[in-house]
């Protein structure tokens, strides 16, 4: 990580931070990477129904090894399982689920975050990339409640909270809450402000790593 | 007498003509009519342009097709995975054309095609790049993208149940995009695990009624993607 230590929540907290803050009821989708983990972490006594796009509305653990059906995956194509009282559908009655707005939260992973709400996570946009958007544009178009998870830098620690996205948008103004290694930000009509930061963290430091100004 | 069945999946795709439109079921592998797409390699159409939510992992199913340079162009959401390799090469080489959609997108599109919707305004990509060149409209307030249905001249899918009339069952997430694509194809092509008697699916599980679907061929022992990749296998003509 070239001279930048890694400060903060580990990624399994941020993914406990998530979980600690659906409420009770929630049908959620999760995207792929950080944002599975949080499936882990749902606190006992809490119901979340999980949404998979690929046609699955109560998506359940992974799969004892031997029990794995290629024909039960999730949205990643990894084996999953699926709770009683499941349902399967196809997939305009799964976007359906999505763009008109019967989802409560979204959680996806981020390239960069403006702090007019704007989400670029689909592509970098680099010559010989192979552009692949999945469901990511119809997530961010219709689910209520859009929390990302991601580091708050990139590895190279360049911004990934910026004042503009310079890759391609997923959606404009569409984020309304960003759960990083360092802190919880919500995103407001006045731009970035902070809900939570981890321990250890400075609000000084905070805002280091952070190209727009917060909120304190 | 009505009855779809037809008696080898050779047969079931025998007049799939070059320069077709063909919507392919699956995600990733799970629903995928492997046998179908290899029958379509061994027949050889051309110049085809392909419907499907991925672009194939290995050198089996969809990426073999593509290999074997039959698909002009790939209507997609996600033309990359793990182990895809086939499509990635020759676009970065530009011998492949591709339109990307979002995967909403490219369900409602499917849907609206067979529904007979020619096109419809959705909220999904405004104001990114794959909404440029497009017509927008403001409805109370919000933008939102035209885009077009999509109806295919053929339809391959797989099922789980099927009957001669060609009501149909699927297995669990293997149905993803193919009840949508049976509805909005001129042939639709189905291979079934299971040919049932009329009457044996109970009709308040059919989930395709039979008026979608005009061939039937049961493959009682379906190839898997995933295994034949492992095995690095390589369909060729």
């Amino acid at each position: 990580m070239n001279d930048f230590t890694r400060k903060g929540w580990s990624r399994t907290e941020m993914a406990q931070k998530v979980a600690q803050d659906l409420p009770d009821g929630s049908y959620v989708n999760l995207g792929i990477g950080i944002p599975e983990l949080v499936a882990d972490h749902v606190p006992k006594g809490i119901e979340i129904i999980y949404h998979t796009e690929n046609g699955l509305l109560g998506m359940g653990a992974i799969p004892e090894k031997g029990q794995e059906d290629i024909e039960l995956i999730n949205a990643g194509k990894k084996y999953v399982t699926a709770i009683p009282g499941a349902c399967y559908f196809h997939h305009a009655d799964s976007f359906t689920m999505i763009r008109g707005g019967h989802l409560d939260i979204s959680v996806l992973g981020a390239l960069q975050v403006s702090d007019s709400g704007d989400l670029a996570n689909w592509s970098t946009g680099k010559p010989g990339a192979i552009p692949a958007v999945g469901g990511a544009m119809d997530l961010v178009a219709g689910v209520k409640n859009v929390w990302v998870i991601t580091e708050h830098v990139t590895k190279k620690d360049q911004f990934k909270l910026v004042n503009n996205c310079a890759f391609p948008l997923t959606g404009k103004a569409v984020v309304d809450r960003i759960y990083t290694n360092l802190a919880i930000i919500n995103v407001t009509e006045k731009g970035f402000q902070v809900r939570e930061i981890a321990p250890g963290i400075t609000f000084e430091y905070l805002q280091t790593k952070t190209e727009p100004i917060i909120i304190q | 007498m009505i009855n779809k069945l037809v008696k080898s999946d050779k047969k079931a795709v025998s007049d799939i003509f070059d320069g077709a439109t063909i919507s392919i079921g699956g995600f990733g592998e799970a629903g995928s009519p492997l046998e179908l797409i290899h029958r379509l390699i061994d027949l050889g159409s051309k110049n085809l342009t392909v419907v499907s939510n991925n672009t194939g992992s290995g050198n089996v199913g969809i990426a073999a097709l593509i290999e074997n340079r039959q698909v002009k162009k790939m209507i997609c959401s996600y033309p990359r995975s793990t182990n895809s390799v086939v499509f990635p090469e020759l676009y970065r080489n530009g011998e492949i054309e591709l339109e990307l959609v979002p995967q909403g997108t490219l369900a409602e599109r499917i849907r609206a095609g067979g529904a007979g919707i020619p096109a419809f305004y959705t909220p999904s990509s405004v104001n990114t790049p794959l909404a440029e060149g497009k017509e927008t409209r403001e409805f109370k307030g919000q933008q939102y993208v035209m885009e077009y249905g999509i109806h295919a001249d053929f339809s391959l899918v797989k099922c789980q149940l099927a009957d001669r009339y060609g009501n149909l069952t699927y297995n669990k997430t293997a149905r993803n995009f193919s009840p949508i694509m049976c509805t909005a194809a001129t042939t639709t092509i189905v291979q079934a695990k299971q040919i049932v008697e009329p009457g044996d699916i109970d009709p308040e599980a059919v989930v395709t009624p039979g008026i979608f679907v005009n061939r039937i061929v049961e493959i009682s022992d379906p190839a898997h993607e995933s295994i034949l990749v492992a095995k690095n296998h390589r369909y060729l003509k």
